[in-house]
């Protein structure tokens, strides 16, 4: 058994939990905090700052809408289906939107292949509930036939390359991909359905922007990378609209934020989030001038720059 | 939006906006366990069983240095109004997880290498908030188990129903309103463990909603204060002052 003063160190200790890790690795977290102190970061960042963000749109061309995001060394591909489907019962006039997430065994030396673990399904659930909690896009617009025909948006994303803050690059490239994404349109004739040749875009509301931010020690950074990730006591998400109204926030990690981390985690989101939203907005604007120049080669490009 | 909250700003089940719901608590409810209890918050039937700290299965799952912390919030098919199916679903998963990282700074896990504490929540009927009700009826059996604890974790949401910030969202506020934030605070620690929010809040809303639901989760406090008190004290402290020692010690 521990003793008492023992045990009174430990509850003043910031309850500061104890991975187990390697030399290296608490080495290298070490000279993190080090840092830390000094407000710098081992990648040379600011405490507030975001990697480079780099988005390539309309990659995929058998899907609706598709979208390659890099942030720093995190790289996720996220695709957009749409089908016609019948709506829920208890909502037939929305249509659907349904977001899934896989982090692919390619995308990192600790990653399986294997149904979706706790981790993935978070990441999914997150991602879906900025994008529907915001009302990105319209529901009430994408139904053909009331309480029989809606159309149903699949976002689908994968994680290409791991290296932290997989929340904020697949919200990201799900956003971008639902902005780019072109569903085909249909006609009620004699109540049915005549698929038309003519494509429209899905009806948008609103862009919304996650930022995620982890707290190592007292400092809040933006954007963690993996090694950060690995360093953190708490995580937190947070998702803005275009009116800076908070639409979304999961916390997560094995710490806690007091209240004031907490006012100020939300004023982050909403500054920091409307930087990113013009980056996403000229993303999106550059490649819809010139829609359908890229093929499939220019995905190796991408990739490789 | 009417429906929900009236003009004299009372709730569809008669609260007013700073109103809990009635919470009741009963600890070591199960003979079997380490530490159990049985909460009802509002409609919220919920049983909690600990069991640990014990040998780790499978063996490579085990720390050196520090406990493990395991969490199930399983809802049964019955709980709710349409058949749920027993296997565990996304949203059970996610709940399992977020409720984990709830409990963890509150446990003293460095003190119990190599074990595994397990928490099973089981829904026996549920109602809007069940994930906070888990909470705080995991951590009043994590106490009965006797697991070292920094503090105990209490917990409630708070949300915008009908245009106004209100404390403990049910079902239909939830269903119907425009935002609902669970929130779980170590009350001594004056730390928040758990964070979530759906809906939109501006960010004047959204101090105000995190402080109503602190708010709300230092009732719930002294409500998982009372319900130990009643099983460990109850001879001793008869009719003494609540603000006896502290059940975490």
């Amino acid at each position: 058994m521990v003793s008492i003063e023992e045990r009174k160190r430990r509850l003043h200790d910031n309850m500061s939990v104890k991975k187990t890790t390697t030399i290296v690795e608490q080495l290298r977290r070490a000279q993190m905090n080090e840092l830390l102190a000094l407000n710098k970061r081992l990648d040379g960042r600011g405490l507030k700052d975001h990697r480079e963000l780099r988005i390539d749109v309309g990659l995929i061309k058998k899907a609706n809408g598709s979208a390659l995001v890099s942030l720093g060394n995190t790289q996720v591909i996220a695709g957009i289906k749409v089908e016609v489907d019948e709506p829920f019962p208890d909502m037939p006039d929305k249509g659907l939107f349904i977001c899934n997430a896989e982090v692919l065994p390619l995308a990192s030396p600790y990653a399986e292949p294997g149904p979706p673990d706790e981790d993935a399904i978070e990441l999914a659930r997150v991602v879906d509930r900025g994008i529907r909690e915001s009302e990105m896009i319209a529901l009430d617009k994408l139904v053909l036939m009331s309480g029989k025909k809606v159309y149903a948006v699949f976002a689908d994303v994968s994680v290409l390359n791991s290296d932290g803050n997989l929340f904020d690059a697949t919200s990201y490239a799900v956003v971008a991909a639902l902005l780019t994404a072109r569903i085909p349109k249909y006609d009620v004739q004699d109540d049915k359905l005549v698929k038309s040749e003519e494509t429209i875009p899905l009806p948008i509301n609103t862009v919304p922007v996650s930022v995620t931010m982890a707290k190592i020690g007292n400092s809040i950074i933006v954007d963690p990378t993996a090694e950060e990730e690995a360093c953190m006591e708490a995580r937190i998400t947070i998702a803005t609209d275009e009116h800076g109204r908070v639409c979304a926030i999961q916390k997560g990690g094995s710490g806690t934020f007091s209240l004031e981390q907490l006012s100020e985690v939300a004023a982050l989101a909403i500054s920091i989030g409307n930087e990113v939203r013009e980056k996403i907005k000229n993303a999106v604007a550059s490649v819809s001038t010139n829609n359908n120049n890229n093929d499939d080669n220019d995905i190796n490009k991408s990739m490789a720059s | 939006m009417s429906r929900l909250m009236s003009e004299e700003g009372i709730r569809i089940d008669g609260r007013r906006w700073d109103e809990l719901r009635p919470v009741r608590i009963e600890v070591g409810v199960l003979k079997n366990a380490d530490g159990s209890s049985y909460i009802e918050f509002g409609k919220n039937k919920i049983v909690v069983a600990v069991y640990g700290p014990k040998e780790v299965h499978p063996k490579h799952m085990a720390l050196p240095d520090r406990s493990v912390l395991r969490c199930r919030y399983h809802m049964l098919p019955f709980s709710v109004e349409e058949r749920k199916n027993p296997a565990p679903s996304r949203r059970e998963i996610e709940i399992s997880k977020i409720t984990r990282e709830a409990l963890e700074p509150a446990l003293i896990l460095e003190d119990y290498p190599r074990t595994v504490i397990d928490v099973f929540i089981e829904v026996l009927q549920s109602d809007g908030g069940s994930r906070c009700a888990g909470i705080t009826a995991a951590s009043v059996a994590l106490a009965d188990a006797g697991v070292n604890m920094r503090d105990l974790v209490a917990a409630c949401a708070a949300g915008k129903v009908g245009g106004r910030i209100v404390v403990d969202i049910n079902d239909e506020e939830d269903k119907m309103g425009e935002a609902d934030m669970p929130v779980a605070y170590l009350p001594n620690l004056k730390q928040v463990s758990l964070l979530q929010l759906d809906g939109k809040l501006t960010a004047d809303e959204y101090r105000e909603c995190l402080n109503l639901a602190i708010n709300g989760c230092m009732q719930v406090y002294s409500m998982q204060r009372e319900a130990l008190m009643k099983k460990y004290f109850s001879t001793v402290n008869k009719g003494g002052g609540d603000e006896g020692g502290s059940v975490e010690e």
